[in-house]
């Protein structure tokens, strides 16, 4: 009989919702905020909106202080079936994308209001995307790392299309989709391999299978490696699949760029952590070179093609190219050295490069179009202290000591040399001397050069003001007391979460998969 | 040896005063507060950066009073944890080879402020100035190899300034050239900082510190050594600069103000040559001893070349700035002669080099603010309507080409006594370089001020008695180093003593044993008579040279 044996229990895997905190106020708040936007006026001389999107992205960082604790003191917490991992490293790079958020909320409020594009939109599409990212962060399991990536992406592409009177706008938006969603193809693609060669989709699962068996074919896993990196190298924006980068920077509104160079950065790079340092740590010699050639590439490309650029936002996206090379130079060696090394490098980039955005967002002037390098003639006559804020962030970007650049390019080329990637540590070293020529033309253009005539003085936005102050701050704080940051990030990378040299076995639920 | 020494400086005890730290730290206040200063009183701002320089020189001779002289190893040393992992710390101490640098720089500094005044934006010139001055002493004090490699980065940015806001023509191309060769070299240069205390830790905790990596001298293999000294000395030959590393100094100097072109000259080049001993010989003797007939061959083509460039330019400064190249090759040949008197030499030809490029450089900068021009064919006769500046001149220059009495010969002749034990036909073409020398300096001076001045040249003012009481510190130091070098030698010897006998002890290199001053041979030494050194030279230098070719 059909009813003979009793149904079964549906088993449903238990949620531990106060270890998903931050994503859950990341969504409840932007879909609050999607309501609270039809009562709030549009436009009104109070910033409701900027402030709610800050209170909702500042509320995950506050839960994520009693989470820091616990998985210091506790381990890791596997949530949802060990789909999700709530471990330091999670929190880390939470913490940071809801703070590229938070500067990115401070920029966009003054741009929305120049460009009369006031309304709640931007911060719910914002919010949804680092809801996202935090969920990437925190990814476990190939599908949870490609729906926090669809997520994360989604809202992305329209952001770069919210000045919807700006035909820049427009194709920046259709280009970043179109190639988002090729690269989207190749990671399930990739994923689907991965699944294929070693039944489960789980990357704790994924990790052990790997160190317990040896595949007599590997060709499927290989190939499924390939098109991961190539679809998660599409979100970091590494050379070869850099592509969009430039003209989607250009085109798109300019604190997005700040939250596209700093969130959407550092959830790529949480992906790639997980991934390939965690997940795929017994391959390591399969996919070490690759990840090596391709941050070499990624290095020159950045550095060498920013050289000709007119364009101060492209050859900003040209040095995030060349950043985005360093970071893979700390992913390259696969220690624990070197994903400690790129905690610090996101964390102190997403205040750099939102920094240097924002100034890019002020002097872009109303249409957003005053990019040229010419725009910033005798910027330090007209705006000094604007001027200064970029020198700061331009002379971190080149790697000057007594900034956070030169010491997270030092933590960088510092895991390299203790993995013995000599000849890599000096690309890289030798790409930042001629980052340096880009950053220097800038410099030079600001403070050598005398503004033409009925050049425009800047008013800075309050909120784009303390944006760029906490930026400063930051860029050189970090750079003279890097002491607790830097232990943070042990803390973030101790467990087993990504750089475990034992490994653990995996949950039930993840290996009947 | 080494523990001897820590355990001596432990048995001294830290000094109460951080005197170290304050000479540092006193030109960053002193700068940021003229940074601060309001823009309607640019005036205070030359007078506030005056006091922090004054200051500084201050705390400079207070280490040259506070110094024991016959005391080898660091003094004065003054540590503070900074950054636990890797241990990175802040470690300052001096020794007879960075004593002298740091007093050149506490005194040049001021002196360059009153001599060398910028024509506009005063503030943020002296801003740069004084972050600049701090930059140079924590280089010269810094016994922690990242500290080091942070100040010896840092001060690129207040020059790359100096010269791209207050420069001349090219100015903005001179800057860009400046920082690019230099960061060319520093990127090796990080990547040999942190390899080296990477291997030398084997896993272990990593630490920066100076004295550590040094002392543990058999922990990196005889090749990584040599490769992480070429790492270095890359660094270090663009930042002295050797030749082929030279081409940005002529358009630096020439397009500096002349305030950064006394900087410059006088106090960062000294940097290379400083990071040779203290980065070179002293962390890789081993590797320095391999390298030492290549670094001698470019110090010596370096002689040659800069001379040569020298007497074919037709602009005053660039003829100084060729001259430094001459000059600097001296302070190469003379370090990687591995001899005491070399040694010795090379450190008292930095800082004479110091005083005495500087000192000229600021005259070209007087004879600009009279004639608008470095050109020397618009330049002649100056003789007649400035007789005292063409008097400063005669002596600084004379001082330059190494006339006997003027502190430039002693230095000179030194670090030839001591090349020629080790390097004898190098010695022999370098001598050239000083005969050149006395060619270029006296062509150039013969086209400037002899003659008969025409229109524009017959109306020149003399020196004004802030520029004469500007030049005349430098003038009196030129002539008691030239005259009494006895109290610099002193405080020299046995810090260059001690790392000689450093490179002894971790290679096969032996000095040859020979008296100072030719007088006596060593007795202990039982290969060599009494009455023929100069056959037991030439054994001993055969004998290193063989050592050294063996070592390839």
């Amino acid at each position: 009989m059909l009813f003979a044996a009793a149904p079964e229990k549906l088993q449903t895997p238990g949620v531990e919702f106060s270890a998903l905190l931050p994503v859950l106020i990341l969504l409840g708040g932007a879909v609050l905020l999607m309501v609270l936007g039809a009562l709030l006026p549009r436009r009104s001389r109070f910033p409701w909106h900027a402030c709610f999107a800050m209170a909702t992205a500042g509320a995950p960082i506050i839960s994520a202080i009693p989470l820091w604790f616990r998985t210091r003191d506790d381990g890791p917490l596997r949530v949802v079936a060990d789909a999700v991992r709530v471990d330091g490293l999670t929190v880390f790079l939470g913490i940071v994308i809801a703070s590229g958020v938070i500067l990115t909320c401070l920029l966009a409020d003054g741009y929305l209001r120049r460009e009369r594009l006031e309304g709640p939109e931007a911060y719910v599409l914002l919010l949804l995307s680092a809801a996202g990212g935090v969920i990437m962060a925190g990814a476990n399991d190939l599908m949870v790392i490609f729906l926090g990536l669809e997520i994360l992406s989604i809202a992305v592409y329209v952001l770069a299309g919210i000045h919807v009177r700006r035909a820049r706008s427009g194709e920046a938006a259709l280009k970043y989709f179109v190639l988002g969603a090729f690269s989207s193809a190749f990671l399930l693609y990739g994923i689907a391999l991965v699944y294929g060669a070693t039944g489960t989709t789980n990357l704790t699962g994924i990790r052990s299978y790997l160190a317990t068996n040896i595949l007599t074919n590997d060709i499927t896993l290989l190939a499924g490696f390939a098109l991961l990196l190539v679809g998660l190298g599409f979100k970091v924006a590494a050379a070869p699949f850099h592509a969009w980068t430039p003209d989607v920077y250009d085109g798109s509104p300019s604190p997005v760029v700040a939250y596209m160079a700093s969130g959407v950065k550092t959830a790529g790079f949480a992906a790639i952590l997980r991934v390939f340092v965690y997940g795929f740590s017994s391959y390591q010699t399969d996919w070490k070179p690759i990840v090596y050639v391709v941050a070499v590439i990624t290095l020159l490309v950045g550095s060498v093609l920013a050289v000709s650029q007119t364009n101060v936002k492209r050859m900003l996206a040209y040095s995030s190219i060349s950043h985005a090379g360093f970071i893979l130079v700390g992913v390259q060696a696969a220690t624990e050295r070197g994903t400690r090394a790129v905690l610090f490098y996101l964390a102190t980039y997403t205040f750099t490069v939102a920094g240097s955005f924002g100034v890019a967002t002020i002097v872009g002037r109303t249409g957003d179009n005053a990019h040229a390098l010419s725009d910033y003639k005798g910027l330090a006559k007209r705006a000094p202290l604007l001027a200064f804020a970029f020198l700061v962030f331009l002379l971190a970007q080149a790697g000057v000591p007594f900034t956070s650049g030169f010491l997270a390019k030092f933590y960088v080329l510092g895991a390299a040399v203790d993995s013995r990637s000599f000849w890599l540590a000096l690309v890289a070293m030798l790409s930042s001397v001629i980052s340096a020529f880009v950053y220097l033309r800038v410099v030079l253009t600001m403070y050598g050069e005398d503004a033409e005539d009925g050049a425009p003085t800047f008013t800075v936005p309050a909120g784009a003001r303390i944006a760029l102050v906490a930026s400063v701050v930051a860029t050189i704080g970090l750079g003279i007391i890097p002491g607790p940051l830097w232990d943070a990030t042990k803390t973030a990378v101790r467990g087993d979460g990504v750089v475990a040299t034992t490994v653990d076995t995996p949950t039930q639920a993840s290996s009947g998969g | 040896m080494g523990a001897l020494v820590l355990a001596a400086e432990a048995a001294h005890g830290a000094p109460d005063f951080p005197i170290l730290t304050a000479v540092v730290l006193t030109p960053v206040v002193g700068s940021i507060l003229v940074a601060l200063i309001s823009k309607r009183r640019p005036e205070i701002a030359k007078q506030a950066a005056v006091l922090f320089a004054l200051a500084t020189a201050g705390l400079s001779i207070g280490i040259l009073a506070l110094f024991k002289t016959h005391d080898a190893g660091f003094q004065l040393v003054d540590h503070h944890g900074w950054i636990a992992d890797p241990t990175i710390s802040w470690t300052l101490g001096v020794d007879g080879i960075s004593l002298w640098l740091v007093v050149l720089t506490g005194i040049l500094f001021p002196i360059a402020m009153l001599g060398a005044p910028p024509h506009h934006d005063d503030k943020p010139f002296y801003a740069w100035l004084l972050l600049l001055e701090a930059g140079c002493l924590g280089a010269f004090l810094s016994l922690d190899t990242f500290l080091f490699f942070l100040f010896f980065e840092i001060v690129l940015v207040p020059m790359y300034f100096l010269i791209s806001g207050w420069g001349y023509d090219l100015r903005k191309y001179a800057a860009t050239k400046f920082f690019l060769y230099t960061m060319f070299g520093s990127a090796f240069m990080l990547v040999g900082t942190i390899a080296t205390a990477y291997l030398h830790a084997k896993g272990g905790p990593v630490t920066f510190d100076l004295r550590t990596l040094a002392e543990g001298q058999d922990i990196i293999s005889k090749t990584t050594g040599r490769w992480l000294f070429l790492s270095f000395a890359i660094a270090f030959a663009v930042k002295v600069p050797l030749f082929p590393f030279h081409t940005w100094l002529p358009d630096a100097h020439t397009q500096a103000p002349t305030a950064g072109s006394v900087i410059l000259a006088g106090v960062m080049l000294k940097l290379g040559t400083y990071g040779f001993l203290r980065f070179g010989l002293y962390l890789f003797p081993e590797a320095a001893v391999w390298a030492a007939p290549g670094m001698v061959t470019l110090g010596v083509i370096g002689i040659v070349y800069g001379a040569v460039c020298a007497t074919m330019q037709k602009d005053l400064k660039r003829i100084i700035a060729y001259s430094s190249v001459a000059h600097l090759g001296f302070i190469a040949l003379g370090t990687f002669s591995l001899t005491t008197q070399g040694l010795q030499g090379g450190v008292f030809q930095m800082v004479a080099h110091g005083i005495t490029t500087g000192a000229l450089f600021m005259l070209c900068g007087f004879i600009y603010e009279r004639r608008h021009t470095y050109k020397l064919e618009h330049l002649n006769g100056l003789q007649k309507p400035a007789p005292i500046l063409a008097a400063v001149f005669t002596v600084v220059m004379l001082a330059s080409i190494g006339l006997p009495g003027l502190n430039g010969f002693v230095g000179e002749f030194v670090i030839l006594q001591g090349s020629f034990l080790t390097r004898r036909w190098w010695t022999v073409v370098a001598v050239t370089g000083v005969i050149l020398a006395a060619l270029y300096l006296l062509w150039a001076y013969q086209r400037v001020f002899h003659g008969t001045p025409d229109d524009d040249n017959a109306k020149v003012g003399d020196l004004k008695l802030g520029e004469g009481l500007a030049i005349a510190p430098l003038v009196a130091i030129i002539v008691i180093m030239g005259v009494y070098p006895k109290p610099i030698f002193d405080r020299i010897q046995p810090a260059v003593d001690r790392l000689v006998r450093h490179v002894e002890d971790n290679s096969d290199y032996r000095q040859p044993k020979v008296a100072d001053e030719g007088e006596k041979v060593v007795p202990e030494d039982e290969r060599r008579h009494e009455g023929e050194p100069s056959e037991g030279h030439d054994a001993e230098g055969a004998h290193a040279g063989a050592d050294q070719e063996g070592g390839n």
